[in-house]
């Protein structure tokens, strides 16, 4: 096979998935920036989900599932992405290798374990991980990793093994790519940043559904309070794995929460509408907040602060009272 | 969180590498800000990959004593659980928990052991034997 090299303008985002779509909408030129394609496709949420277990402990999510940005930004700028996903993984290379040939940058789901690329501790199961690829030369392909500094590249063995992991949230050896792209000043960004803004601040404070949104932070908040103590490594594993949950690769710090105060700043001048900068602000002090809570919580892992898991639940219920006023007063904008 | 107040702690599982953040920049506008890590996150991170090395050594001296199978060193070795690797597997979890006893994973067909080899990323030689160090 010959070699394949699309000029590709790699940038680091914080965010894989937001980050690919970013990237490759800039790239087919509707340039948008990490910030407002994350609160454009609906990216932010809060979920407690206890029967969700990673290594027996319970899943805290800090975003909507994985897709939903690029599903998000599908329906609200009228861009079309096509995907293909492939049972057989030899397939799925075959294909890749035909979308460079017609010099297309595709974006890929992949697990992170089977990156080699990462650093070895970075290297966790984790299936929904996005990236892009812009080339091939020789056995290597070329990848622009969006929560990498610099570009990178993968072996095809690597990649093939990547794209088909098992389990949940397979990624199927899933390649996307846009096939429709409007025009910058086609783009109804009023009603799209309004749409947008309805749903998630109507997800995070009125789902019906106790591990939703605000209410899945009190309850979260709650049953942390409840966590038995007599295990207390248990417990450090617990809230350590919170943390991470909350801060590990790609939310941008604080849970997303400075990503998606980042979005209503940009949608503020856009729609010159300066009460969303007001917004901005509350959701940068839960963003802040969210932080206290992590850097407190690792102390305690370490017992460079006492294991006080009503001080921990005390402060998640706050930051649940400092997010709720912030969605309020959003919702009055829109 | 200011572009001044973003971490750079070198965390050493970073290798070089950095992150990007959100900050606020001096005009108030928020904007990317590369981070070298954060002490909290270099904390529960660290504390990860113990429990995965503590796991993993703890099999690691089951199967040497005989008491285990080697399914379940390379099980933690690569970061997985029995849910995990039930899951990515294909066999149930009581299957799995069964072939970590080293009688009934010796007993297993070349075929089956090839689909923990391959949930694994090990050849079949691999996962049959138990590496000297843990």
């Amino acid at each position: 096979m010959s070699d394949v090299v699309i000029p590709f303008d790699h940038r680091q985002t914080a965010h894989c998935e937001s980050g690919v779509v970013s990237r490759l909408l800039s790239h087919a030129g509707l340039p948008i920036s990490e910030p407002m394609a994350f609160g454009v496709g609906t990216g932010l949420g809060y979920a407690y989900l206890p029967f969700v277990k990673f290594g027996g402990l319970p899943l805290y999510a800090f975003r909507m599932p994985p897709k939903a940005v690029l599903k998000g930004v599908q329906k609200r700028l009228g861009v079309r992405f096509k995907f293909e996903t492939f049972s057989d993984a030899d397939e799925g290379m075959r294909a890749l290798d035909r979308h460079l040939d017609e010099g297309r940058v595709v974006g890929l789901q992949t697990n992170v374990f089977w990156l080699p690329y990462f650093p070895p501790d970075m290297r966790f199961h984790f299936n929904a991980h996005n990236l892009l690829v812009h080339g091939r030369q020789g056995d290597q392909y070329l990848v622009s990793d969006p929560v990498m500094d610099i570009p990178t590249s993968i072996s095809a063995a690597d990649l093939k093994k990547a794209r088909s992991a098992k389990g949940t949230l397979a990624p199927k050896s899933l390649l996307y790519y846009p096939v429709h792209v409007p025009k910058k000043e086609d783009v109804d960004w009023g009603r799209a940043i309004r749409d947008a803004l309805r749903f998630t601040t109507g997800m995070m404070l009125y789902t019906p559904f106790p591990l939703v949104g605000v209410w899945g932070i009190r309850t979260a908040a709650r049953a942390l309070r409840k966590l038995p103590l007599g295990d207390q490594r248990r417990v450090k594993l617990h809230i350590g794995h919170m943390v991470r949950m909350q801060e590990e690769i790609g939310t941008g710090g604080g849970g997303f929460r400075f990503i998606f105060a980042g979005f209503l700043q940009e949608a503020a001048a856009l729609l010159a509408k300066p009460s969303l900068s007001d917004g901005a602000e509350k959701i940068t002090t839960a963003g802040d907040h969210w932080r206290q809570f992590g850097l407190a919580a690792a102390k305690m892992c370490k017992d460079r602060q006492p294991l006080d898991l009503d001080f921990l639940a005390d402060q998640m219920l706050e930051i649940a009272d400092l997010e709720k006023a912030a969605y309020r007063g959003l919702r009055k904008q829109v | 969180m200011k572009k001044d107040e973003v971490p750079q702690h070198n965390a050493k599982a970073f290798m070089g590498r950095s992150k990007a953040l959100y900050a606020l920049g001096e005009d108030g506008g928020y904007q990317i800000v590369p981070s070298k890590g954060w002490e909290a996150e270099e904390i529960v991170l660290d504390q990860a990959i113990d429990e995965f090395k503590r796991l993993a050594a703890d099999a690691h001296a089951k199967a040497k004593a005989g008491l285990a199978s080697p399914l379940e060193y390379h099980m933690y070795a690569r970061r997985m659980d029995l849910v995990l690797l039930a899951d990515v597997s294909g066999f149930w979890r009581w299957q799995v928990r069964r072939h970590l006893r080293p009688g009934a994973f010796a007993a297993l067909s070349r075929p089956k052991q090839e689909r923990y080899a391959e949930a694994l990323g090990l050849s079949v030689e691999t996962l049959n034997a138990t590496p000297e160090e843990a």
